[in-house]
């Protein structure tokens, strides 16, 4: 306590630019190697030594990526839309009702948290081809979808057992069924909730590359992970290093946006999660 | 609890039937709404589990679809009683246990500052978010091609080694890139896991043996700790689950057969996808499977013990 604020003001900036070092220093040096020219890029220096945009132009004419960035929007936007009208169901039901096998219910979202994907990768791999579900968007939507309700529906009850109970109460003592008190009163009050919900269900199935490398073969329904994994290169003497560098920065933008704009979303979720779980 | 006053509404009152009707239509509803969610969740893990289950007890080899027979558990004999299964089972404990263990110290003290910082907290959020969200693919290749002397990475320069530390005949700085990855990029996950378990404890507590001449190394550990005891053991499980089925970090540094560096779920995807023998691949996946089942059950008897401790003492 006798330190002076002064020093306590220089410890915690110390603190902080060091956590913004460890965590920002990564994403800067695989964006400085995106930005170097093709001749220079094996040259192991840090900062590039002459500018250049050419492995973004690459990319961009490659269907491999262009196709990869349309699958992995198309199947992370449709696996997040579904999953969270499901868990908002449950969770709702979860949060207000009373009904025998919640708690089973509950427990086996719990399990399901803790699964090994690896373990049904195979099983998948064989239903889907005789199914007719392998290499398509469904074939992923189905397994992304699955593997976040859990996480959904914990995060999404948390946030429904804050919404006031009596507003629920006064729309059933008003006539309203328990089907319009969900519609009409708790679903605009949970929509933070549920927005949040989507982001870290978006995260996940963006992320996302057990599935993706073990369910698919085309550019029908390869995502991004799975595509640069297995960029060519420009010959067979040549590492697609650049191309991989750039790909990888333009998939990490979406996720800095999201970052930025809803970081306090994206905190109360995963701790509300926690806490609850 | 109430089902039986409702089928016989004349026996002696407890609830009016208005309620009981109510109630039913609660739970119906209840039901349904949770029905399509749980039927997802049970078709696409429990009747794949139990199609692996069937698989693992049969020779079944895609390559020959139709030399399909009955080998009861003679697939796990093979399994167990090869060294490679239990040499991949030590390089994924050996990396589960040195991340997990880096991760709680380094999560603890970022929780902290995300915690106590005198400014610029949602700043440090934001950036602390950054690796989480990140793509572990994109992570694993930028830690890769910062390392790797074959794509001409910055670091063995830097350092002036004279050997590429991503060579599969260094497993050494193999395994240190592996770490650093799965460090880098789930700290922030277990911070924030630690900062839920953090907001928990009361500053008064910490103000009063303040007050009473506590030293802030005595209040982390004599209040602090014991307090965030569960938030800390749900941290560990969820992230040594997690660790323990490492595959996308590994697949992308090892860059190729990289047999010291390949972890079981790795030999799950190699003997499915790549051997195509979902007869011996399934009986690995059942037994990563059991694995990761026996952690979850010790973590969560440690949990409800330290819980029930909890509830003892206050």
């Amino acid at each position: 306590m006798s330190q002076s604020r002064g020093s306590r003001i220089a410890g915690w900036g110390t603190a902080n630019s060091l956590v913004i070092l460890f965590a920002l220093f990564p994403v800067f040096w695989i964006a400085m190697l995106s930005l170097k020219s093709p001749s220079t890029i094996s040259d192991g220096r840090l900062i590039p030594s002459s500018w250049s945009t050419e492995n973004y132009k690459q990319i961009f004419k490659q269907a491999i990526f262009t196709d990869a960035l349309r699958n992995s929007l198309g199947i992370a936007l449709i696996a997040t839309l579904i999953a969270v009208v499901l868990a908002a169901m449950a969770a709702y039901a979860i949060a207000r009702l009373d009904f025998p096998g919640k708690t089973l219910i509950l427990s086996m979202a719990l399990a399901i948290a803790m699964f090994p994907p690896i373990s049904i990768v195979g099983p998948l791999y064989n239903m889907w081809r005789n199914l007719g579900l392998f290499d398509t968007w469904p074939g992923l939507i189905i397994p992304y979808m699955t593997f976040t309700l859990p996480l959904a529906i914990y995060v999404l009850s948390a946030f429904f057992r804050e919404i006031p109970w009596e507003l629920e109460q006064a729309a059933q003592i008003d006539g309203a069924t328990p089907w319009q008190a969900f519609t009409k009163v708790i679903a605009p009050l949970a929509a933070p909730g549920v927005f949040t919900t989507a982001i870290l269900v978006f995260i996940f199935a963006w992320n996302d590359f057990v599935f993706a490398v073990s369910l698919t073969s085309t550019s029908a329904a390869q995502t991004v992970p799975a595509a640069i994994s297995q960029f060519p290169g420009a010959s067979q003497f040549q590492q697609p290093t650049g191309s991989i560098a750039a790909a990888a920065v333009v998939v990490t933008v979406p996720i800095i946006i999201m970052v930025l704009f809803f970081q306090r979303r994206i905190v109360a979720g995963l701790t509300a999660g926690a806490v609850k779980g | 609890m109430s089902a039986t006053v409702a089928e016989t509404p004349t026996a002696p009152v407890r609830r009016a039937p208005v309620v009981t009707d109510r109630t039913k239509a609660e739970r119906r509803l209840g039901l349904m709404l949770c029905a399509p969610a749980v039927i997802v969740m049970l078709a696409v893990t429990a009747y794949p589990v139990g199609y692996a289950i069937y698989l693992s007890l049969l020779r079944a080899d895609l390559r020959f679809p139709n030399d399909r027979t009955w080998v009861g558990l003679n697939n796990y004999g093979t399994v167990l009683s090869s060294s490679l299964w239990w040499s991949d089972v030590f390089h994924t404990a050996l990396i589960t246990v040195i991340s997990v263990a880096i991760e709680l110290v380094l999560g603890m003290l970022l929780a902290l500052v995300m915690h106590r910082a005198l400014f610029g907290r949602g700043l440090i959020r934001t950036a602390a978010l950054i690796p989480y969200g990140i793509v572990t693919v994109v992570a694993a290749f930028a830690w890769r091609f910062a390392w790797a002397s074959s794509v001409g990475g910055f670091v063995p320069k830097a350092l002036g080694l004279s050997y590429d530390p991503l060579d599969p005949t260094h497993p050494v700085t193999n395994y240190l890139v592996v770490i650093l990855t799965e460090v880098w990029k789930t700290t922030p996950f277990m911070a924030l896991l630690l900062l839920a378990g953090l907001t928990l404890v009361s500053e008064e507590l910490l103000e009063a043996a303040r007050v009473d001449g506590a030293s802030a190394w005595q209040r982390f550990w004599r209040i602090t700790v014991p307090l965030m005891k569960p938030a800390i053991l749900v941290a560990l499980l969820f992230r040594t689950l997690d660790a323990f089925r490492i595959f996308d970090s590994v697949f992308i540094i090892s860059n190729g057969p990289n047999p010291k560096l390949e972890t079981v779920s790795i030999l799950g995807y190699n003997q499915l996808l790549n051997r195509l023998n979902l007869g011996l691949g399934s009986a690995v996946s059942v037994l990563i499977f059991l694995l990761v089942a026996v952690i979850a059950f010790l973590f969560i008897r440690g949990f409800g013990t330290s819980l029930a401790q909890q509830r003892g003492e206050t």
